[in-house]
């Protein structure tokens, strides 16, 4: 029997904060707003998506402190056990004055209405901690998650490649005192389940993922709840009961990257933020991609579980984790079971995951050497924008030049992310030559019927879908030229 | 914030004109104690309300079941159409189209049909969903391509342009050809969506916070609604954040509600939409139609055209009739026609009313324009950009407009030969010939669009402005005019010209939120004339208290007027010099008035709309751009590579504000051109009505190299505030150089002999299907 707590409690920027009446879908926007009247912080969509509303939630990673910028509107009270809180509030620059994110701000015209100023001021510091000196691609992904409509963003990049010139991001208040927070936070641990809220009105933090198992036997039909950057639109746009809730982020049985026997495991709760730190080097193609899924807010609080679990066709990590071969491994009570990733995805907005179980990691077999994996995400705005269609290839050729096998993968082109095993037969055992491709594009009518819809026309998506292979093939033959465009500036 | 000590001894105050002065908010922007409406203290009882918003496109209300949003936790009151006491109708223009709440017909697909007032907003919010409404349907329009354009049901009477025979000059040309082109609108999305909170006062008053671009109208319209004289209702606002021309006329049907809700129950009552609805329910940019012919010959001279400029209106006016008449005024960008016909048709949709935004129709008219030179262009394999030197406006011959107004102020030539020349456009078209002939997949192309901008309301009546200014004994200044706040840096600027006229330096103006109990009968902060019109009142409000104190220094003095100077923070009065708090509270002791206040109207203009006849613009704003962008013929997708901007301001009154204007219209505009694409589906629903759908630019879409540079050497040619000139919206019209850059990438793929014809926004998805067309019709 876990021992049990019946308030959450965590550091509010210097106060500590012990609550036992919080609605399990009570967000941390209202609760500054209403309840603190802390009104640096502003609501700009409640969903996630502008960042006017951005705030440091630092969090014990093993024993490590990290701050990282989330979205405060879609952010559950309820998982906030445990970590620090940091708004505007209580930013300060030494002698009293201007904190140097603030005074590169003001010193560059980097506001102009207002509004979305305190969020970028947070992501800018979040960014500042962890790379006081950050060039202009950094600060960019850094700001994948704040829209501004005045400035145009140039005035705003000027400042924050001007920060370290204000003060030194290691004299901050919150790198000096990040010993004596680790220890507030550490003396928390208490290993005890937390239960807050009456009858099924209850926000549940279990103890350890064997508690999570019993909680969700006890609770088959509970929301399970990770990084809540979807979970958190059915609150605050479809105002759909929740509850209760079983909050999974906490658990760093959940958080591990490893690899063993040429396999990768990634644990469901692994946000994707992490899962870049753990890949980039190793699949730098999963990298790029993750880049590229919403803002730093949403990769800091999404999961590669959540990702996996929720069902989206639309979800971007499934199509590259088919294309490699993964399988999911989940589980209930004690009983356990793993299956291929396509496996999972029955049919739109259906999963085989039995009530009561639960994610527990997907394995990934590392690519061979010699393999070419490639993962394209196509959409409306490069950055933090929902995917029209996204292709991912897994390539071995032999030494004749044929291929020996390739696993092609799609979302956005049906119901659920999907396989192109009609393309995969029409390249399987020929040549991997620009006819074999341009042959095989032709079969893309055999394997998709894709909707027309807000994103992307079926025609565009069929057209773009098509062309990605070829992309991918001019990409892995060598093409002189450059095969799509991007960001990165000409030396 | 300690108290200021004026330096004495300064040669310059701190803060005047043709400084860089910061934003005055900036300090509490990046600290988030810049107090939005949202932010402010609330009241004691303060009660929250929501909307209830239509489920169909069209239809009348034939059953309303409410009692279980009456019956709902926490519900206070639910309003209908039919409790509005004086009247239901907010239409600003006063025809009589937009009620408040629906009354039996809706229109549009999440038009507002009733409010819910409760303790909580979450519970307001709740209760809304609980409403049972049946409708019977009716057949309904979203689009106007599927509409006979010429026929079709309007809104508001439309306008015509002519001059000389454009049928004639086009029939007699050497070449003559016709096309459309298809513009989408664009959402706000300013970051603070609307909201107003009503504090019911004693008698028949109320006070209105409201995110509103024009308090005046807030007022006009709670007192129609509620059946009071205006003087019963002051609105207030501090600040928006974002306006755009969103908060226009948009904020009303809020403030009214709150304002309804707040005198029926005695408390105070906000109300604010979620982002979802915010976006569903209030009016946006007007897409357009342009149907166009042109006649010219084989050098690239535009000898007559035939404009035919159809908008998407909505459901009701609005400002629908000025929106599509500036389009008209803007048929002709910075271009000569020497005959033209230009048409507009303000057509009635069953969507949300269109409304102003940046630009207000100026912006559609120039896209129409651009387009037909480079329709000339690709017919005459001229270089877009010789054929739009070709056609500009001369200086002293081939001046008047479509609406016989001389343009005597041109500076276009020169705007355009300095950024070709900065920009290296010549050299680098030929690097991006040299680039595209041997890359297969991504291509790239250039252009240079210039801009000219008409600036004054076309409603001449608008073109005023009243401003009060206090002195206080201490020799702080109290400023407040009718200009809103929305992050444009209108307050500084004006700020900065009190300051300038006392000679003080700028922290010793206090900048005060807009009211209507201070400044009456105000115009909307529209039209980019925010400075324009309010710096000039409060010039002559704190010029006539400098007019008295000079009286005074010279009265009690003995010396001639003369020898009174304002000098930094001082007066120099004959030999002495004397600290401005102390001649002021001199002239105090010797009851003299330290209260002033100011009036301005616009010269020279007026506008006869009925002969399309006269001179609506004081003056012209020109700039220029030249976008370098690359696409991936795979997948449409595409970046800007390189953004050179040069545009005048005339002598700018703060480089900083007039920058960030610059920077931040051309985005935006960017933006309407590209991402930003408004989709409706066949139930009459807007289904992008949020970021996650919605796709404005981010920091990485702007340019990867963004060069904006001010000409120095502009000067406003009428005697306009300090000699400056408007900078709000003219700057939007800049990104066409990057559709028009698109548009050469993609022409590209069929060795620009086919004009690509995009339209826009122009998504990825655009982007390709033009390129498989243009490949298709070439036979690539």
């Amino acid at each position: 029997m876990v021992a049990t707590r019946d308030r959450i409690r965590f550091l509010l920027n210097d106060e500590t904060v012990k609550v036992a009446d919080v609605r399990p879908d009570e967000t941390l926007l209202d609760f500054l707003r209403l309840r603190r009247s802390l009104k640096g912080t502003k609501e700009g969509c409640a969903e996630g998506d502008c960042g006017a509303c951005t705030v440091l939630v630092g969090r014990l990673a093993g024993d490590e402190l990290r701050y990282e910028g989330v979205n405060a509107c879609i952010r559950f009270v309820g998982s906030l056990d445990g970590c620090h809180v940091v708004t505007v509030e209580h930013l300060r620059g030494t002698g009293g004055g201007l904190h140097p994110v603030q005074q590169a701000m003001v010193d560059f015209h980097g506001s102009q209405c207002g509004f979305c100023t305190p969020g970028f001021v947070m992501s800018l510091y979040a960014l500042w901690m962890r790379s006081p000196r950050p060039g202009e691609a950094a600060i960019e992904k850094a700001l994948q998650g704040n829209l501004c409509r005045c400035t145009g963003y140039d005035a705003i990049v000027k400042a924050a490649k001007a920060i370290s010139s204000y003060g030194d991001a290691a004299a901050d208040p919150l790198a000096v005192e990040r010993a004596a927070t680790t220890e507030r936070l550490t003396a928390w641990r208490d290993g005890a389940r937390v239960e807050v809220g009456q009858g099924s009105q209850r926000f549940i933090l279990p103890a350890h993922v064997d508690d999570l198992a019993a909680v969700l036997e006890a609770e088959p039909d509970a929301t399970i709840v990770a990084g809540a950057t979807d979970v958190g639109l059915w609150v605050t746009k479809f105002m759909r009961d929740i509850a209760p809730v079983v909050f999974v982020g906490h658990l760093e049985e959940l958080r591990g990257v490893w690899i063993e026997n040429g396999t990768l495991s990634i644990g469901a709760g692994v946000s994707y933020t992490e899962a870049f730190e753990a890949l980039n080097d190793r699949i730098p193609a999963l990298g790029r991609l993750i880049d590229r899924i919403g803002g730093d807010q949403v990769r800091n609080m999404g999961t590669i579980g959540g990702n996996i679990a929720n069902g989206s066709p639309i979800g971007d990590m499934p199509p590259a984790l088919i294309a490699l071969g993964a399988s999911l491994h989940l589980r209930k009570g004690a009983a356990r079971r793993s299956i291929p990733l396509e496996d999972f995805f029955l049919d739109y907005g259906r999963q085989d995951r039995r009530p009561g179980e639960f994610v527990e990691r997907i394995e990934v077999p590392l690519p061979a050497g010699d393999a070419h994996f490639a993962a394209h995400k196509v959409t409306k705005r490069r950055d933090e924008d929902i995917t029209a269609t996204l292709g991912a290839f897994h390539l071995r050729l032999d030494g004749a030049g044929r291929v020996a096998s390739i696993r092609i993968a799609y979302g956005g082109m049906a119901g659920v992310p999907k396989r192109a095993k009609a393309v995969e037969a029409a390249l399987t055992g020929q040549e991997w030559t620009r006819a074999t491709v341009e042959a095989a594009m032709e079969r893309y009518g055999e394997d998709f019927t894709p909707l027309s819809d807000m994103r992307a026309s079926a025609d565009y998506r069929m057209t773009a879908s098509r062309n990605l292979l070829l992309r991918f093939f001019l990409e892995t033959s060598g093409m002189a030229g450059p095969v799509t465009v991007g960001r990165e500036r000409a030396a | 914030m300690t108290a200021h000590v004026p330096d004495l001894k300064a040669e310059k105050i701190a803060g005047g004109v043709n400084s860089d002065a910061r934003h005055d908010s900036a300090h509490k922007h990046v600290i988030g104690q810049a107090v939005y409406i949202d932010d402010m203290p609330e009241p004691a009882g303060l009660l929250h309300a929501y909307l209830g918003l239509s489920e169909v496109a069209h239809g009348a209300i034939t059953a309303m079941d409410l009692s279980a949003v009456e019956a709902a936790p926490g519900v206070r009151l639910v309003l209908t159409a039919k409790d509005m006491p004086a009247s239901n109708d907010i239409s600003p223009t006063a025809r009589d189209d937009e009620p408040v709440l629906a009354d039996g017909l809706v229109q549009f697909h999440g038009q507002p049909v009733f409010a819910v007032v409760a303790e909580t907003r979450e519970q307001a919010r709740r209760a809304c969903r609980l409403a049972r409404i049946e409708y019977a349907e009716k057949p309904f329009v979203t689009d106007i391509a599927e509409l006979d354009r010429r026929s079709a049901r309007q809104v508001t009477p439309p306008l015509t342009l002519a001059r000389g025979d454009a049928a004639e000059a086009i029939a007699g040309a050497p070449r003559r050809l016709k096309g459309s082109m298809s513009i989408g609108g664009q959402d706000h999305f300013y970051l603070e969506g609307h909201i107003a909170m009503a504090v019911p006062g004693e008698d028949m008053d109320v006070t209105v916070y409201s995110s509103t671009q024009h308090p005046s109208e807030v007022q006009h319209m709670v007192a129609h609604v509620l059946g009071v004289p205006s003087h019963a209702v002051t609105v207030e606002v501090r600040r928006m954040g974002g306006g755009f021309g969103g908060k226009e006329t948009q904020g009303n049907q809020f403030a009214v509600i709150a304002a309804v809700a707040a005198k029926r129950l005695g408390r105070a009552v906000k109300i604010r939409p979620d982002r979802d609805d915010d976006m569903t329910a209030t009016g946006k940019r007007h897409d357009f139609v342009v149907d166009y012919e042109v006649g010219f010959d084989d050098e690239g001279n535009i000898l007559g055209v035939d404009f035919h400029y159809a908008a998407r209106c909505g459901f009701s006016s609005d400002l629908s009739g000025p929106v599509t008449d500036r389009a008209l005024f803007h048929c002709d960008n910075a271009y000569y026609w020497p005959a033209v016909m230009a048409k507009s048709a303000p057509l009635y949709t069953n969507t949300v009313s269109n409304t102003a935004f940046r630009g207000f129709g100026g912006p559609q008219g120039m896209l129409g324009c651009e387009r037909v030179i480079e329709e000339v262009a690709f017919a005459t394999g001229l270089d877009p950009l010789d054929v739009r030197k070709k056609n500009f406006y001369g200086v002293g011959e081939r001046d008047v407009t479509p609406y016989h107004q001389r343009v005597e102020d041109n500076v276009v030539h020169r705007v355009v030969a300095e950024l070709e020349a900065s920009s290296g456009y010549a050299d680098r078209r030929r690097e991006i010939a040299a680039f595209n002939a041997t890359s297969e997949i991504v291509k790239r192309g250039i252009a240079l669009t210039p801009v000219k901008f008409g600036i004054s309301f076309t409603a001449t009546h608008f073109n005023q402005a009243g401003a009060l200014v206090h002195v206080y004994t201490d020799g702080s200044v109290h400023l407040n005019h009718g200009g809103t706040e929305m992050g444009q840096g209108l307050y500084v600027k004006v700020a900065q010209i009190v300051a300038e006229e006392f000679q003080i330096d700028a922290d010793q103006v206090k900048i005060t939120a807009t009211t209507t109990g201070k400044v009456p009968n105000t115009s909307a902060t529209a039209a980019s004339s925010g400075t324009d019109l309010n710096g000039m009142a409060a010039r002559d409000a704190a010029r006539q208290i400098r007019d008295r104190l000079c009286d005074f220094a010279a009265d009690r003095y003995g010396l001639p007027k003369e020898q009174i100077v304002f000098l930094p923070n001082r007066v120099r009065i004959g030999n002495q010099e004397v600290a401005f708090a102390d001649l002021v509270k001199q002239a105090y002791m010797a009851r003299v008035q330290l209260s002033a206040a100011g009036f301005y109207k616009t010269p020279k203009i007026r506008w006869d709309r009925d002969k399309g006849e006269g001179h609506p613009f004081y003056y012209f704003a020109y700039g220029a751009a030249c976008s370098e962008v690359s696409i991936d013929t795979l997948t449409g997708e595409y970046v800007v590579e390189r953004t050179d901007i040069l545009h005048e301001t005339g002598r700018s009154l703060n480089r900083a504000i007039d920058l960030g204007q610059i920077e931040g219209g051309f985005i935006q505009g960017m933006g309407w051109l590209t991402t930003e694409e408004l989709v409706w589906d066949d139930r009459g629903r807007l289904r992008t009505h949020a970021p996650s759908t919605y796709k404005i630019p981010l920091a990485s879409d702007r340019p990867k190299i963004f060069n904006v540079t001010l000409a120095d050497w502009a000067e406003n040619a009428e005697p306009a505030v300090h000699r400056s000139k408007a900078v709000g919206e003219p700057p939007f019209m800049l990104a066409i150089s990057v559709l028009h850059a698109l548009s050469d990438a993609v022409a590209s793929v069929g060795n620009h002999k086919i004009c690509p014809r995009l339209d826009t926004p122009a998504t990825p998805e655009r982007v390709l299907m033009a390129v498989e067309r243009v490949r298709r019709a070439s036979g690539a």
